[in-house]
């Protein structure tokens, strides 16, 4: 299959990461690899990330957690392309940054609540909106690095950092930019937000996150940030960056069904895919490997198997797919640019990582989840490596990316 | 509100504050400047509310906007004790 002419390649030259499973985009891709759960006592914390290390103490008051570790998930992505501290590749105005968020900064929306509860409204700080705001994340990538071309959030809950990814994509397509920095980011473990998916019945009672087992009670709810720097082919090749691999489609859709159910039949999810592979000019049968969106909960993932049979057809049941929800739980609004760096990486190797906690089939999911362990991935030499990353969000909305390995 | 309250009370709850909001501890002097010690109007705004917590003086945004150095800051709350 050869790419498509009318459009410039988007190649990925960067990434960064801070999961639960550690700091770092590689930590993620080999820890979750090597069978390593980041999730304790039913939550995926970022316990390993002390913004400190990487911010002065002015810094870290003026960021929400969620911009905190978007932060550093955007500095090693930078680091990563070898874009330079203080020295773009680009000319300013040509480089972008899209950050996905579900939620925005909501510790910060607390703080202020308990404020003006306790102490009146004259006390709330004045920090409250600019480090709630869920633009907050985006506003501090194009300070802190200097992007001056558009820079914006892009909200749709679970599927907000596919979007900021695809979105980012269009950008760079429409010739809108040279380069986009974008991603997703989420710290939601408060109180509020672990009392509210509760009352939905949304989160896991039992605390674990087994994406398809028949046992599967809920998500587990984690934090995080992923960066990807993307960055226009013909540019990126002229200034000899490495690439990582490519950005080949994007589908979205929207169920227009429920505040949180998917369509049962997984027709809109499929939808998206099958737009994504259409955007990418391939077919079901050129995809290596499905990064699923794999909550654990017992609609989702039925509703998913269902989408990938009707969007892959036979192929659905020949290629390996995994779950990243198994290994760290599920990042919300970064879920989907974690995933996408997973999912790169996870090609690079040719690997298909395992979905975690698997040992109790579901008799209607009758599709390969890749349970336990990892396992090579089955490539055809001289053929493109490919893979879709599924990402799904309250209120219907369907994002879908094709991955390439470089 | 007390008139018990000395400039150097004053003094001791800016110096503070601007170490709270991430000042260089080692900068912070009567006559340094808050452009030097990196202190913005937001860091300002929580000023003022500090300082209205503690000494019950109420600073304006026009009145903050004037200031320029932590001692500007400290005689302008002095003098409205």
């Amino acid at each position: 299959m050869t790419a498509r002419t009318d459009t410039p390649t988007i190649l990925v030259t960067g990434v960064g990461a801070v999961t639960p499973l550690g700091v770092g985009a590689r930590t993620l891709h080999e820890r979750w690899c090597a069978g390593t759960c980041g999730i304790e006592d039913g939550e995926g914390a970022c316990t390993e990330f002390d913004p400190r290390e990487l911010l002065s103490a002015k810094e870290v008051r003026r960021a929400d957690r969620f911009t905190q570790l978007a932060i550093a998930a955007a500095v090693e992505a930078l680091a990563d392309a070898g874009w330079e501290e203080g020295a773009l590749p680009y000319e300013p105005e040509r480089v972008g940054c899209v950050l996905g968020t579900g939620i925005g900064g909501i510790a910060t929306l607390i703080d202020g609540q308990d404020t003006l509860r306790e102490r009146g409204g004259e006390y709330v700080s004045p920090l409250s909106v600019p480090l709630m705001m869920s633009n907050a994340g985006a506003g501090a990538l194009s300070m802190r690095h200097g992007l001056r071309g558009p820079s914006f959030a892009v909200s749709s809950a679970c599927a907000s950092g596919a979007h900021a990814l695809g979105t980012a994509l269009r950008m760079i397509q429409s010739g809108e930019a040279d380069a986009v920095v974008a991603g997703g980011s989420e710290a939601g473990l408060t109180p509020l937000a672990r009392a509210a998916f509760s009352a939905l019945d949304a989160l896991s009672p039992s605390g674990i996150s087994r994406p398809f087992d028949a046992r599967r009670d809920g998500f587990v709810m984690g934090e995080g940030a992923a960066v990807l720097v993307l960055e226009r082919g013909d540019r990126a090749r002229a200034r000899g960056a490495r690439a990582l691999g490519s950005i080949r489609g994007y589908g979205a859709s929207s169920d227009a069904h429920h505040l949180t159910a998917p369509r049962e039949d997984g027709s809109g999810q499929a939808a998206a895919m099958s737009a994504a592979l259409a955007d990418a000019g391939v077919s079901a049968r050129d995809i290596d490997y499905v990064n699923a969106h794999g909550t654990s909960t017992p609609l989702n993932d039925r509703a998913e198997t269902h989408a990938l049979k009707l969007a892959l057809g036979e192929r659905a049941s020949e290629i390996p797919i995994s779950s990243t929800k198994s290994a760290i739980g599920h990042l919300l609004g970064a879920a989907g640019a974690v995933e996408a760096v997973a999912t790169l990486l996870a090609l690079r190797d040719r690997v298909a990582p395992p979905t975690l906690g698997l040992s109790e089939p579901d008799a209607e999911l009758d599709l390969d989840y890749v349970p336990d362990s990892a396992r090579p991935l089955a490539v055809t030499d001289g053929e493109p490596v490919l893979a879709l990353s599924n990402s799904f969000g309250f209120g219907g909305h369907n994002a879908v990316l094709c991955l390439e390995a470089a | 509100m007390s008139t018990a309250v000395t400039q150097e009370q004053v003094e001791a709850v800016v110096v503070e504050s601007l170490e709270t909001f991430g000042a260089d501890p080692s900068l912070i002097t009567p006559d340094a400047t808050f452009e030097a010690l990196d202190i913005d109007s937001l860091d300002l705004a929580e000023l003022s509310q500090i300082i209205h917590e503690h000494f019950g003086v109420e600073l304006k945004g026009s009145d903050v906007a004037e200031v320029k150095t932590v001692k500007d800051a400290v005689e302008l709350i002095a003098s409205r004790l």
